[in-house]
């Protein structure tokens, strides 16, 4: 005998503990098996490009705090770097360094949560998650010293950054270095070779090469495929050139190699930081640039390699105080657009994982 | 005499159990036991709630309850406190009888098994000669509640759920029932306070450890514990089989599920740690330190596993514990033959040894299924 079996839709989300946000995939199962799946964006749109456009070039920094707000440094020292490209400005030495060591340290901050909420999707029960939120929560402490915010820092400014490192910053941080290197040795090696862990992600949801690059994947979804790609070293930006680190791939482009090369990413952003600790000058912080900027006529891109991958703004200016336009390329978006040839096939249990391992904000998706 | 005594002391005789130091006979021990059994869940469910939430907080790095009462022990009281006032919801396409029956149906057998487990020599409200199928019989009827839940409640997730839930409890009751045929077949008896009384001399986890194992690990998955708690599974399925549930319908399976761990840390602790005997404490406070034992190392395995996926669940159980479980009947049988009466202590390393060897052996062979599954 033969059972009469049909296709059904489950709806997920947008509410839901495994969307990261408030994010709604339309999957079409048949028993446990995804036959198909339909994305839908947009529960999260706040129109902050829009918003850009009515603001002066200095306002525009506090909304890109809420684009990928687990990482918002690396979305202020984007918009930024596009601004003084656009403008023309130059940054005092310091405020370099300072970027670097923020933007290395979120990197940081913005993995572990990443990691976290990653095994939090494989079902580990709030463990790892928690190991990780404890580091990460010494990062925050370093930039509530430097900024007085624990999650949206606008820190940078236009032409440097908004005030100077407190005394006591360099001191916690280079005690917080091996500290944060130890533990993701140590959780590293729990985590490693856990068979359930392997059973789950190994082969698990395997994005080409050659798909990663089609869709415009960047950052660990890029590198996880195995392209040795990162924007730190193919267009060094800021000051990244004078820096030893290496770039960490993946061989096949599985949750697995994602979640490696994150954790491998950690090791190379406490390398920059160690260099940029032993090498970071006295002097000033911020260029000579007004509060009210009028770039010439033009348009500028500039990109930064963020946590979630290739953060771009294109700004282009009308000669007025505030921008005539303001793109964003938020590389949550270019990613999340692999899922559906990813997760076709897989049960719904995997779709949480495959999802999981992509790390998106959804602040950055909707924008 | 009243008619109902003659009724009672009817029942206990034809089922032949009157137990050795215990008045079985007389109407009150039925009203006794019967008070003792939901008053030990009740109370033993509060006690396994404190235990899993502040072990799983310590576990991950965070202090858990400790607001309410010394030390948070009163937390679960207040949890009830408040979902009581919570409102009943019932979905307006859902099978309301069903709908209602199925917390009960969910919680009742979990209650229903304590008349058969011994608190200490004979203390148990009957003593049945087949004790063991009793309580096999009985904990699966809880999978029948659960996929009520999941069906009436006409939701996807209950429904996903609840399907996930009885694949994987009709999967690990094959080698849940091996592992305990093996101690059935050294103490001679289907009776649980016959299996206590013939822990006497060593406790049966260092005779039948890879019994042990498989039933803690099928166990683990019947009771639906992480790393098998695939009919909940908070990531994927938001509450899975009881997502439609509120109010006091939910705290029912709350209880229903910390119900079916005590049950199990019960069974465990009764066929493989000896159950009430234990030198100094007296014999019911062994059984519950025992109990908590037991529930400590699944609390222990949920904090630290992720969990598995639902083919590689069922491969584990079809393909690991199955086989292992049948040499390990197979391996207890032979020497029971081998050595008539007693066995003698200096095979409990040869146990450990072939334990050993087997799981070595199944990991080589066996492998969770990574890749693709097919449609």
């Amino acid at each position: 005998m033969e059972l009469r079996t049909e296709p059904f839709v489950l709806n997920i989300g947008p509410v839901h503990p495994s969307t990261h946000g408030v994010f709604r995939m339309r999957a079409t199962l048949d028993g446990e098996v995804v036959l198909d799946l339909d994305p839908v964006f947009g529960y999260l749109h706040r129109g902050i490009e829009k918003l850009a456009e009515e603001r002066t070039y200095g306002g525009v920094i506090p909304l890109t705090d809420r684009l990928d707000y687990v990482a918002s440094m690396t979305n202020n020292l984007a918009y930024v770097l596009t601004v003084e490209k656009l403008a023309g400005i130059s940054v005092p030495e310091r405020a370099e360094y300072l970027r670097v060591i923020m933007s290395e340290l979120q990197r940081i901050a913005a993995h572990l949560v990443s990691v976290g909420s990653f095994f939090n999707d494989c079902g580990a029960y709030f463990t790892p998650f928690l190991y990780m939120y404890r580091e990460r929560e010494n990062i925050c402490d370093l930039f509530d010293m430097v900024c007085g915010q624990r999650l949206l820092y606008n820190y940078m400014r236009i032409g440097g950054v908004s005030q100077d490192i407190p005394d006591e910053f360099m001191p916690a941080l280079k005690r917080i270095i091996p500290h944060i290197r130890g533990r993701i040795d140590e959780y590293d090696q729990y985590l490693k070779e856990n068979e359930i862990l392997l059973a789950r992600t190994k082969g698990v949801g395997i994005l080409p090469r050659d798909l990663a690059i089609n869709i415009g994947a960047s950052g660990p979804v890029l590198r996880g495929s195995g392209m040795k790609w990162d924007i730190r070293k193919a267009d060094p930006y800021s000051i990244y050139n004078r820096f030893e680190f290496d770039i960490p791939t993946g061989i096949q482009g599985d949750c697995y190699d994602r979640y490696r090369v994150r954790i491998e990413e950690m090791r190379q952003s406490l390398r920059i930081l160690e260099q940029a600790v032993a090498q970071i000058p006295a002097g000033e912080v911020r260029a000579d640039v007004p509060h009210l900027i009028r770039p010439p006529v033009g348009e500028a891109y500039a990109h930064v390699e963020a946590p979630t991958g290739e953060v771009g703004f294109h700004v282009v200016s009308d000669g007025s105080i505030a921008p005539y336009r303001c793109h964003i390329r938020a590389p949550s978006l270019m990613n999340l657009t692999a899922l559906r040839d990813m997760i076709i096939g897989w049960k719904i249990q995997d779709l949480i994982v495959i999802f999981g391992s992509f790390a998106i904000t959804m602040g950055e998706v909707d924008r | 005499m009243t008619a109902v005594d003659a009724a009672f002391s009817g029942a206990m005789r034809h089922l032949d159990a009157v137990p050795p130091d215990w008045p079985g006979n007389e109407w009150w021990h039925w009203l006794v036991f019967t008070v003792i059994c939901i008053a030990f869940v009740l109370v033993m469910i509060i006690v396994v709630i404190y235990v899993e939430r502040r072990g799983i907080a310590f576990f991950a790095a965070r202090v858990g309850p400790n607001r309410t009462g010394p030390f948070g022990v009163l937390q679960a009281i207040a949890d009830a406190i408040k979902v009581l006032l919570k409102e009943n919801i019932t979905p307006s396409n859902a099978d309301k009888l069903v709908y209602w029956l199925a917390p009960a149906v969910v919680f009742a057998p979990t209650i229903m098994i304590f008349a058969v487990v011994p608190f200490q020599n004979g203390a148990m409200m009957a003593d049945l000669n087949i004790g063991v199928l009793f309580v096999i019989a009985i904990s699966s009827i809880s999978t029948i509640g659960v996929f009520m839940a999941g069906w009436s409640s006409s939701n996807k997730y209950s429904l996903l759920g609840a399907m996930r839930n009885v694949a994987a409890v009709v999967s690990y009751e094959m080698p849940v029932v091996l592992s305990i045929a093996g101690v059935v077949l050294l103490a001679g008896s289907l009776s649980l306070n016959d299996i206590v009384l013939a822990q006497e001399r060593v406790p049966f986890i260092v005779m039948q450890p890879l019994g042990f194992l498989l039933l803690f690990i099928g166990g683990c998955a019947e009771i639906n514990r992480s790393p098998f708690d695939l009919m909940e599974a908070d990531s994927e399925l938001t509450a899975g089989f009881h997502t439609e549930y509120s109010g006091m319908k939910f705290a029912m399976f709350y209880l229903g599920e910390y119900g079916e761990a005590v049950v199990m840390s019960t069974i465990i602790a009764t066929l493989f740690l000896g159950g009430w005997q234990g030198p100094v404490l007296p014999p019911w406070l062994w059984l519950i330190v025992k109990i908590l034992i037991v529930f400590f190392t699944m609390v222990w395995t949920r904090a630290t596993l992720p969990r598995v996926r639902i083919d590689q669940l069922m491969a584990f159980a079809w393909k690991f514990l199955f086989p292992l479980a049948l040499i390990n009947l197979l391996v207890t049988a032979l020497e029971i033959l081998a050595w008539p009466g007693d066995l003698p202590l200096y095979i409990i390393p040869l146990n450990f040894a072939i334990t050993a060897a087997l799981i070595l052996l199944g990991s080589k062979l066996f492998k969770v299924g990574w890749g693709r599954v097919e449609v």
